[in-house]
């Protein structure tokens, strides 16, 4: 949000009422900001009220609260009439940006803020793990979005992608993608393998970001709350196989996902993403390391092993993340969650959807970097 | 003919308002309350008998006083004073349960059964959804303490329930309790100068006032409600979700995150000097947090808490003393920077 250059992109666009579309579109997080109080510094009147929870506020707070809110309305026009120093070295409407930022941060300090039941942090999400992702996601993968409107405006939703690149930055690409070019301005809910709750700081930030684990139960709960859930049945058979079955899906499990959306009636939307199976061409896997360290498996690739913790800076490939039409699965009986005869021809569907625009991107593709 | 009510485990201040609030409906003929200890709680107009639920004698008085509403909340996880040891309270879980069960099912007059149980049966792993339903089953199970008890008990009423069909059986699983006068392991662990918790790991708590857990056992203890069902296992929980992160902050105490191990060993010693039980399982709960639902609750036991799980805090968060870092002195900190930046 510091990056002066796109101040007056966001101008432009707060004024014509906040459209989509573009690289440097957060519009979530800036229809939140907006909604805190339209970019003025009223946010920092608004905050003591909402910081009631503990130790009930007493006089001399709020009688702050009421000054602070008085000479916001009385600072803004002043700061707006005259050009003064700090507006030309900070960028125009620094102030505004700082209010925000500090009544954000008073918000963090006296934790009144939410979370769902499944942890999940939608405005540390908004304001900083996006923001840490987004610029791998812009400016190193240069990550090119198509058909994101394919996923339904409201509603439950279910994402099958394909899986690969030896660690996950595919999903967290693929929520990039969602949170940022959505026209509804849809979060994704990402289902993600045990291994990540099981480590620490990883599983922490795994559930602000709104993953949870990749179970029927929780994919349940999700598609009935109408989020947007994403998930990538290969699993560790995809994101662990070795370069040279790059593109090629593996098996999708028991497709479980199947008749988890039939018993929510959600569509399942295929997607493909290209890139990310050459981010770490693994030409190697240790089994020994991986079962003495208790992974599904231990990558070798020309860098890892050899060059340490450089070893896992990922290669700059270019992505495309390409979302196909969604497959509607609310025609069904009741039943018919059951039938794996239906389960199978449906994973069946959605797998090959998902090759045939595999290879049909890869045709298109001009080269693995550009 | 009244109703004849009779309450284990008295000497706890829970049940001690649990008792207080019964009286005030007024549709009971007489209360028995009954523990190894004389209560240090006032009982109203309760009658206390001095009796231990692991001796058969349990029995005799529910035959000689005509009994038909028991409710059991002799189900804990701590000692009632310091001196308490945890055998003895695993011996009132476990053996107490049997021993009142048993002593039920041959009591004829006995028509209603309400347990107080807890959340602890689910245990918590990263491996378990993210959240429990009355009918999950955990996939590690708890190997020990409290938990485990909890479970076992769990055993014993649904066995009972197979073979007494006619009582109606009401289990309630308690998220952890908290408000200005629990006396839970996790209030006690909030009243910490410092938090410590475990590194890279930010739980999911859900807490449910002591008011709100009173009147639920009022509830389930009388005769249901039109439309609603009182038989059956209950998770009861405030709405909502606090992180650990989040509790601190709005308690105003730092957090000392430390490695799992060195926590282990932290806990273990704390609770020699005793000055908090910081037993495995709250050390489990602190690492991975649980969170229940509760849609059967409001649905089918027809039970609507009053505070959610952020204003159970909050009003337990009153009662304490201000931590080191109150969150209203940041709060300020971070306006008078406001004002500066602002003027500056």
């Amino acid at each position: 949000m510091a990056d002066a250059k796109v101040i007056p992109f966001d101008d432009d666009r707060r004024g014509a009422g906040g459209r989509t579309s573009g690289r440097a579109g957060r519009p979530a997080a800036r229809r939140r900001a907006r909604e805190r109080g339209d970019g003025g510094l009223a946010p920092v009147g608004e905050v003591p009220g909402a910081a009631e929870g503990p130790g009930a506020p007493t006089g001399p707070e709020t009688a702050e609260g009421a000054t602070g809110g008085g000479t916001a309305s009385a600072g803004t026009p002043g700061s707006s009439g005259e050009p003064p120093v700090l507006d030309r070295l900070l960028g125009e409407g620094w102030d505004a940006r700082t209010a925000r930022g500090l009544s954000f941060l008073r918000r963090r300090l006296t934790g009144e803020y939410e979370v769902d039941d499944f942890g999940y942090d939608a405005e540390l999400t908004d304001a900083v793990l996006m923001s840490l992702v987004r610029p791998l996601y812009e400016k190193y993968f240069r990550v090119e979005v198509r058909g994101v409107e394919n996923i339904p405006a409201d509603g439950g939703a279910l994402v099958v992608a394909n899986h690969s690149g030896t660690l996950p930055w595919d999903g967290l690409m693929l929520q990039v993608a969602v949170h940022d070019h959505h026209p509804a301005e849809r979060t994704l809910r990402l289902l993600a393998a045990d291994l990540v709750f099981m480590l620490p700081v990883v599983n922490e930030l795994a559930r602000k970001a709104g993953h949870t684990l990749a179970c029927a139960e929780d994919a349940e709960r999700l598609l009935e709350r109408g989020e947007v859930v994403g998930v990538m049945p290969e699993g560790f058979k995809g994101i662990g196989k070795p370069f040279s079955e790059r593109y090629k899906l593996q098996r999708f499990g028991r497709g479980g996902f199947v008749s988890t959306a039939l018993k929510a009636g959600a569509p399942i939307v295929p997607c493909s993403i290209v890139g990310a199976e050459e981010i770490y061409p693994m030409i190697g896997n240790s089994r020994t390391l991986a079962r003495l360290l208790g992974f599904p498996y231990f990558p070798i690739t020309p860098t890892f092993p050899l060059l340490g913790p450089l070893g896992a800076i990922p290669l700059p490939t270019k992505w495309t993340i390409q979302f196909g039409e969604p497959i509607p699965t609310d025609g069904y009986p009741q039943e018919a969650a059951d039938d794996p005869m239906l389960m199978f021809n449906l994973t069946d569907q959605v797998r090959e959807t998902i090759q045939h625009t595999l290879y049909k991107l890869l045709v298109q593709r001009r080269s693995v970097f550009f | 003919m009244g109703r004849v009510v009779l309450v284990t485990g008295a000497g706890r201040q829970l049940t001690a308002r649990f008792i207080r609030r019964v009286q005030r409906d007024g549709d009971i003929d007489r209360l028995i309350a009954v523990d190894v200890q004389p209560p240090a709680h006032q009982l109203g107009s309760a009658e206390f008998i001095a009796a231990d639920i692991r001796q058969p004698a349990i029995g005799r008085l529910l035959a000689e006083h005509h009994v038909d509403t028991v409710v059991h909340m002799d189900v804990n996880g701590t000692p009632i004073g310091p001196r308490g040891s945890r055998t003895s309270v695993k011996e009132t879980n476990v053996i107490g349960t049997m021993q009142l069960l048993g002593a039920c099912q041959k009591a004829p007059s006995v028509r209603r059964l309400v347990v107080k149980s807890s959340t602890n049966v689910y245990g918590s792993a990263p491996r378990d959804p993210a959240v429990f339903v009355e009918s999950t089953v955990a996939k590690a199970l708890p190997s020990g303490g409290f938990a485990k008890d909890a479970v076992e008990v769990e055993g014993y009423v649904r066995g009972f329930a197979r073979r007494r069909p006619d009582v109606s059986v009401t289990v309630l699983r308690f998220a952890n309790i908290l408000g200005p006068t629990a006396d839970t392991p996790l209030a006690e662990y909030f009243k910490l100068p410092v938090l410590p918790t475990v590194f890279g790991y930010d739980p999911r708590l859900q807490f449910v006032h002591e008011d709100d857990a009173v009147e639920v056992l009022a509830l389930a203890s009388g005769e249901p409600r039109r439309g609603s069902y009182s038989a059956g296992t209950f998770n009861i929980a405030g709405g909502g979700v606090l992180l650990l992160s989040q509790c601190a902050r709005r308690l105003g105490r730092p957090t000392a995150p430390m490695l799992l191990p060195a926590i282990r060993w932290a806990g273990s010693a704390l609770r020699a000097v005793g000055v908090t039980d910081f037993s495995p399982e709250q050390i489990r709960l602190l690492t991975h947090g649980r969170v229940v639902r509760t849609s059967q609750m409001r649905e089918m036991l027809g039970f609507t808490p009053m505070f959610t799980t952020a204003e159970a805090f909050g009003d337990f968060a009153g009662s304490q003393p201000p931590g080191l870092l109150p969150p209203r002195t940041l709060a300020g900190a971070v306006d008078r920077l406001q004002e500066a930046v602002r003027h500056g």
